[in-house]
């Protein structure tokens, strides 16, 4: 389908690149200092867009380095959040300590997935993520499970009251505690992630994403490096969903349908296929713009949704991070 | 005296690369010419400007006819055939269907049937494999059904990319004969791109020598041949 | 045994849907190179519009063929006004487009008619066959096959069909050939969008017109075009009935089901008939040289 003749700005991470320390730095700074200036029901959206952004990073290491598609990835996102308040419903346990496992129990279950997955390619392999994505709600909402999963009623979890100190000395709110508290899950999941796409394992993701062949000829064990990057792809969204809910402190199956899975595929592309940070743009896409088309008006809102994605595309067919590549490419022409 | 083929100050770019720095070349009607390069010189991308397969400026005239303006399906129906690097064959159609596509843009039947056996006649090996998907045939009869498919727009020019690419001596020599032949035969002026220069100067009168966008030498074939730097350089003596 | 009978020609009347649907997706997959998820959308779309005209007053048979002209110029706007200017983007954000004219036509079709559910208009008289299958059934299964016939003439026959093939299969070649690429694919939507339309309006009687009617049956469909091998409209057919079959009897005989998860089950059955034949049931193993 693609001419052979491309020409396009891709989004796609150098590998070697160093971590703009400058931008990262104030990108801290401005993320830990926003909470306070924010009325609690904005830092809460702040928090679901990190957790959002989590998620689709998820999605991004699966697709955007290692080129396997995912129409599913609500699945892993529903059974982080699920694994989280099941635990803490049924058997007590501390909240914090919900999150990695809900991670860990993804991983597994990702990669589990991605085992017999290999042998299916592109279109096909969407169709059994598709498969997955709507298999997981239609499970959790079964009634030979509802003594585990609350069935369609779900399950409410609550959250531990903000350490006496912080509240004590700051003045800290539950909104803002659990801000921070993501906020510092995602940076060390995004440096995680830097790390990971900058060795040798990341490498080799994308040496099998741009031409499988040549990978194995190069010995790479292409099989294992995609089951491996399905795990990773679903610890990541999964410990979004864990983050979600807890912050939301309630779970149900309608909260993961397959439009999830198309939300978190929305938000990569326009965030950017292959671009790290750019799910942080994704993420506040996919929570703010649904919202806002609703606003214009409720009878057309997806029609409404549906323009601003295509608008969004044209400006920016490479998603926001190609966007910005591209302006910085003109900028140093001009200089 | 005006030239089949006349390029002035072409340039072309990949995006916001630029590969082609201001060319100047011809051709003249029923010649073969040459250019050769190393890897990266811009040869490829000559063609493709002619083709109009890249973003181009500059003049670049066929017969008169200004070619820079037009899109790829329109240069084609001005008689330039390109036979494309790496073959460019439709891999899932049987050889006989790509040859009937490279006739596409032409209406007289009768002609195009004559042509079909023509080129079977230069290349007797596609008349075998006819029905056979073109991709799995082998890389020189790919090639053979590369160039037939451009013999099939009949054209007044044929653009060949490196046909040399990837195949066997002897595949290549008897390429190389057919070529001349056609040439000579069918009287198609050829612009022909490779890297293995010593064939090339063979089949060609005249040469131009790419390196980095930019040609550097041009001239007969004969007195590239004898050029110091073009041996030392591309002709290993 | 009986049940068995009943549920297998149920299975085949639904396969009928999915096979006609099926068959529209195999055609853009044909003409374009990928999956076109606005497909149902379109189709119901389409079949609104006919919907309208023979609310208007017109007859079916003009409202028909003029809701094809109409799908049929629809399709082709939409690919030189939406998608040419986005040729050189990645695949991806072709998909996200695919998405959004998803969103537009489900959300304006509801919009502009209402959500309320609508009767439409069989052409074929009411009844049944021996009280086994319904006269509409037959006759959709039909059209399907006819349509088939057509469109595998038009791509082994007709030199426009082959043009089209080229160009969706290799774009640079095919414009080296003489082949208008961007028209090329234009046509391709708007053949799939009257396509698209027949399936629809033919659909439209079985499962009555509502907006989101064509959301379950295009998955059915997409799953049986994969399962018959994507480059095969026949297996796209062989593909829908064989869907619709597995679908029902899954449901009927497999007690722990019920309906809340047939359609995890049928896609369950179906990912596994990809992983023994990757390429679908009827699909060409192309063999690519390295």
């Amino acid at each position: 389908m693609a001419t052979d003749v491309e020409t396009r700005v891709d989004s796609r991470l150098t590998v070697g690149a160093k971590i703009p320390f400058k931008w990262v730095t104030l990108f801290i700074i401005i993320g830990a200092v926003l909470p306070f200036f924010l009325e609690g029901y904005s830092t809460f959206q702040g928090t679901l867009i990190m957790i959002y952004a989590i998620a689709i990073l998820g999605l991004n290491l699966l697709t955007g380095f290692n080129g396997q598609f995912s129409l599913g990835h609500s699945a892993f996102y529903a059974i982080g959040a699920y694994t989280a308040a099941i635990l803490v419903y049924h058997l007590d346990w501390p909240v914090y300590v919900t999150i990695p496992f809900g991670g860990i129990v993804c991983f597994v279950a990702g990669f589990l997935f991605g085992l017999p997955a290999l042998r299916l390619e592109g279109l096909y392999l969407a169709l059994a993520t598709f498969a997955l994505g709507v298999s997981v709600p239609q499970i959790l909402k079964s009634s030979h499970l509802e003594g585990l999963t609350g069935g369609v009623q779900g399950l409410d979890i609550f959250r531990p009251e903000v350490p006496a100190f912080l509240v004590e000395n700051f003045g800290l709110t539950m909104d803002q505690w659990w801000y921070l508290i993501v906020f510092v899950i995602m940076l060390f999941m995004f440096w995680i992630a830097w790390n990971l796409i900058n060795s040798r394992t990341g490498r080799a993701m994308m040496a099998i994403r741009d031409n499988p062949i040549a990978a194995r000829s190069m010995g790479i064990n292409a099989s294992l490096y995609k089951s491996l990057t399905f795990g990773v792809s679903a610890f990541y969204t999964g410990i979004a969903g864990a983050l979600a809910a807890i912050v939301i402190e309630f779970v149900a199956p309608d909260s993961f349908t397959f439009q999830l899975s198309i939300l978190l595929f929305i938000g990569m592309v326009v965030g950017g296929t292959g671009s790290i940070w750019g799910a942080i743009f994704g993420g506040f896409f996919i929570l703010t713009v649904p919202n806002f088309a609703e606003e214009i008006s409720t009878g057309l809102s997806y029609a409404i949704f549906g323009v601003i994605l295509i608008l969004v595309i044209y400006v920016m067919p490479s998603g926001f991070a190609g966007l910005v590549n591209l302006l910085k490419m003109r900028v140093k022409k001009m200089f | 005296m005006s030239h089949l083929l006349e390029v002035k100050g072409l340039e072309a770019s990949y995006g916001p690369t630029k590969v082609l720095h201001g060319l100047d070349f011809n051709l003249e009607q029923g010649g073969v010419t040459t250019i050769l390069g190393a890897n990266g010189a811009g040869k490829t991308t000559t063609l493709r400007a002619i083709s109009g397969m890249v973003s181009r400026k500059g003049q670049i005239k066929l017969d008169d006819a200004e070619l820079t303006s037009l899109s790829t399906a329109d240069i084609t129906r001005k008689g330039v055939a390109h036979v494309p690097e790496g073959r460019g064959t439709f891999v899932r159609m049987s050889a006989e269907d790509n040859l009937r596509l490279g006739a596409y843009s032409r209406n007289d039947k009768a002609a195009i049937a004559e042509d079909m056996e023509r080129v079977y006649n230069y290349f007797p090996i596609l008349k075998q494999r006819r029905h056979q998907q073109a991709g799995t045939l082998s890389g020189g009869e790919a090639q053979m059904l590369a160039v037939g498919r451009a013999l099939m727009l009949r054209p007044i020019l044929l653009l060949l990319d490196e046909p040399s690419f990837g195949l066997a001596p002897l595949i290549v020599q008897e390429l190389f004969d057919i070529l001349k032949r056609i040439n000579a035969e069918e009287s198609v002026s050829m612009l022909l791109v490779e890297q293995n220069a010593a064939l090339a100067l063979e089949l060609a009168d005249h040469a131009y020598l790419l390196e980095t966008g930019n040609i550097v030498i041009s001239g007969t074939s004969q007195s590239i041949l004898e050029n110091e730097t073009v041996r030392r350089s591309y002709l290993g003596y | 045994m009986d049940l068995f009978l009943q549920q297998m020609l149920t299975g085949i009347a639904n396969g009928a849907i999915y096979a006609c649907l099926a068959l529209a997706v195999v055609m853009i997959y044909q003409a374009i190179d990928h999956f076109n998820f606005a497909q149902g959308e379109m189709a119901m779309f389409s079949t609104y519009i006919c919907w309208a005209m023979i609310a208007g007053g017109l007859p079916y048979w003009v409202a028909f063929f003029a809701t094809i002209i109409i799908s049929f110029i629809g399709g082709l706007a939409i690919e030189r006004i939406i998608f040419k200017p986005l040729h050189n983007a990645p695949v991806l954000s072709h998909i996200v487009v695919f998405i959004g004219l998803v969103a537009i036509f489900n959300s304006t079709a509801g919009a502009i008619w209402d959500h309320n559910i609508k009767t439409f208009p069989s052409p074929f008289p009411e009844g049944s066959f021996g009280g086994l299958i319904g006269l509409h059934e037959v006759g959709m299964f039909f059209v399907t096959l006819f349509l088939l016939l057509a469109i595998f003439c038009f791509f082994r026959f007709t030199r426009v069909g082959m043009a089209m093939q080229a160009a969706a299969a290799n774009p640079a070649s095919a414009g080296l050939v003489g082949i208008r690429v961007g028209w090329m694919l234009a046509l391709g939507w708007g053949l799939a969008a009257a396509i698209g339309a027949v399936a629809g309006m033919m659909i439209a009687p079985i499962v009555f017109l509502e907006p989101n009617m064509m959301l379950g049956i295009l998955l059915y469909g997409f799953a049986a075009a994969i399962v018959g091998g994507i480059s095969s409209p026949g297996g796209a057919v062989a593909g829908g009935f064989l869907v619709g079959i597995i679908e029902n009897l899954a449901g009927t005989y497999i007690p722990a089901i019920g309906s809340e998860l047939k359609l995890t089950v049928a896609l369950v059955l179906i990912v596994t008939v990809l992983l023994f034949k990757p390429n679908g049931l009827f699909g060409k193993t192309i063999v690519t040289r390295v």
